[in-house]
């Protein structure tokens, strides 16, 4: 066990943890924004940089500070470690500037865009953006794209963190859409025309942090803070079977999996449960899925 | 007990003297008040042949505003039916199809728009709330109806016409404008 200290505050944490997955220990709430590290996925994690943190003293025999500020998605704890995140000038300003450039190319569309509410990019935008912005050059644009008839890509929101590509390496067997281009020009492709028909590839829609990867069965249908979240299970051999429905009456409008306190799923779910099973009698509903009380979701949601 | 205001009278029970049983003097004076105000200036209107100017941050009756080509702004965001405090208004939202960019502006619409007048309160919340300056209160005042049916008022009401452009452009915004 290491001790490190994260704003003043120190915790025994085990030797291997992030900074992040410690800060996350202390208070997930405080915890330094995340949008393309996810738990669940090896190897994500240090694309994006919203998670920066200043290192301010690496170890008792080390005691400088890390010269640049440190993704703590990336960056291991170390005994004696003293770390600021919240408390930090520099970190704030920092995280404003990363959010400017998560935003140059964003269309801002949240009105028409089905993940508005629930979007992690539009909280993290709220939390530590700026109001405005000083980009006035022509955004890039890509029409929008099915994948298969389930998932539709939006590519002008991409923010370009991975974690779909990752899902399609490591949850189906074979990979069928990544990342094409470089630079700029880079954007989320099929390799192959043929839609993505594995049973896992749904997951990528709950792990994309903003609206680029939506339900296509879902689409328009409703916005999500006029659906109520509850959590089910049923017996599926393919995968657990626990996730959370999206009612509009007795209607199940979508169905998503289960997310944690810092909205991460917990349990990928297959495209069974997800497309087609959207029929209340198939399925033993437990109670109001847990909602984040700053979410607009739990405007008309009574949380257990 | 001191009075509220210095216009409080105290009541007495004390016996009427002769002239006050008599009334004739307070029933001529009264009528002398009377005959007074048909000289005076009259401060009613002939409503509706004649209107009063309407104040421009009154909130009167809602219109979806199509922008200058025509289409109709609004998206269906909902923003607006979640900043209702009343919950008046419902909508539902469809996607656009090749062909119909002239109607709509963006890729989604709504392709049911309901407000319930009945229980509106018009206080304006959906109009600042609305991202695309879809909504707005204008200085029309609500017809009055025999059902509570005909206060639910669909698009085919609210949206206004390509021909009968409802102005909007006197309306003052406390939130926009004062800042
Ligand atoms: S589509 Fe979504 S999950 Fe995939 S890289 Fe873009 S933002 Fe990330
Ligand atoms: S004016 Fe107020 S009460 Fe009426 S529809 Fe708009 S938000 Fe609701
Ligand atoms: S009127 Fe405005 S706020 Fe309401 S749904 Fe339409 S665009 Fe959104
Ligand atoms: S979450 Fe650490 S760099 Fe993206």
């Amino acid at each position: 066990m290491v001790k490190i200290t994260i704003d003043g505050i120190e915790i025994e944490v085990a030797a291997g943890t992030t900074i992040l997955d410690a800060a996350r220990q202390i208070n997930p709430e405080t915890a330094p924004p995340a949008m393309c590290f996810h738990s669940k996925l090896e190897g994500s994690g240090g694309k994006c940089r919203t998670c920066l943190v200043k290192v301010t003293k690496t170890s008792p025999s080390n005691p400088r500070p890390m010269p640049k500020l440190a993704p703590s998605c990336r960056t291991f704890v170390e005994d004696g470690m003293e770390v600021e995140n919240n408390r930090s000038e520099e970190v704030l300003e920092a995280r404003k500037g990363v959010v400017e450039l998560l935003l140059i190319n964003h269309p801002l569309d949240c009105p028409i865009c089905d993940q508005a509410g629930e979007c992690d990019l539009q909280n993290l935008a709220f939390e530590h953006g700026a109001e405005t912005t000083d980009y006035q050059e022509e955004r890039r644009r890509f029409p929008a794209k099915a994948i298969g008839d389930l998932i539709q890509l939006q590519m002008n929101r991409c923010i370009l963190c991975f974690r779909c590509v990752y899902v399609a390496d490591q949850l189906t067997d074979g990979r069928h859409h990544g990342v094409l281009g470089r630079g700029d020009s880079s954007e989320i492709g099929t390799y192959i025309e043929a839609a993505i028909d594995n049973d896992f590839s749904g997951n990528m829609i709950d792990v994309c942090p903003v609206g680029a990867l939506t339900d296509r069965t879902f689409r328009f249908k409703s916005r999500v803070w006029f659906s109520k979240p509850m959590a089910a299970h049923r017996t599926c051999e393919k995968c657990c079977g626990n996730a959370v429905l999206w009612l509009k009456g007795n209607e199940i409008l979508r169905v998503s999996g289960r997310r944690n306190d810092v909205g991460e799923v917990t349990e990928f779910i297959c495209n069974t449960c997800r497309f087609d099973t959207k029929s209340l009698h198939l399925w033993e509903v437990e109670g109001p899925a847990r909602i984040s009380r700053d979410s607009v979701i739990s405007q008309n949601h009574t949380p257990s | 007990m001191k009075p509220l205001t210095n216009r409080s009278k105290t009541v007495s029970n004390k016996t009427m003297t002769l002239m006050e049983r008599l009334y004739l003097p307070a029933i001529v004076k009264g009528m002398a008040i009377t005959l007074r105000h048909f000289f005076k200036k009259k401060v009613t209107i002939r409503y509706p042949e004649e209107t009063r100017p309407f104040s421009p941050i009154y909130r009167g009756l809602h219109v979806l505003k199509r922008d200058d080509t025509g289409a109709e702004r609004c998206t269906a965001c909902g923003l607006c039916a979640i900043a209702c405090p009343a919950e008046a208004i419902t909508m539902d939202a469809a996607e656009r199809k090749p062909g119909e960019e002239r109607l709509y502006r963006e890729e989604k619409y709504a392709s049911t728009y309901e407000i319930n007048m009945l229980r509106c309160i018009f206080c304006g919340l959906c109009e600042e709330a609305c991202p695309k300056e879809a909504i707005f209160l204008t200085d029309r005042i609500l017809p009055s109806g025999t059902t509570r049916k005909s206060f639910i008022w669909g698009k085919d009401r609210l949206v206004e016409t390509e021909s009968n452009r409802i102005d909007i452009s006197k309306r003052h915004f406390y939130y926009k404008d004062e800042k």
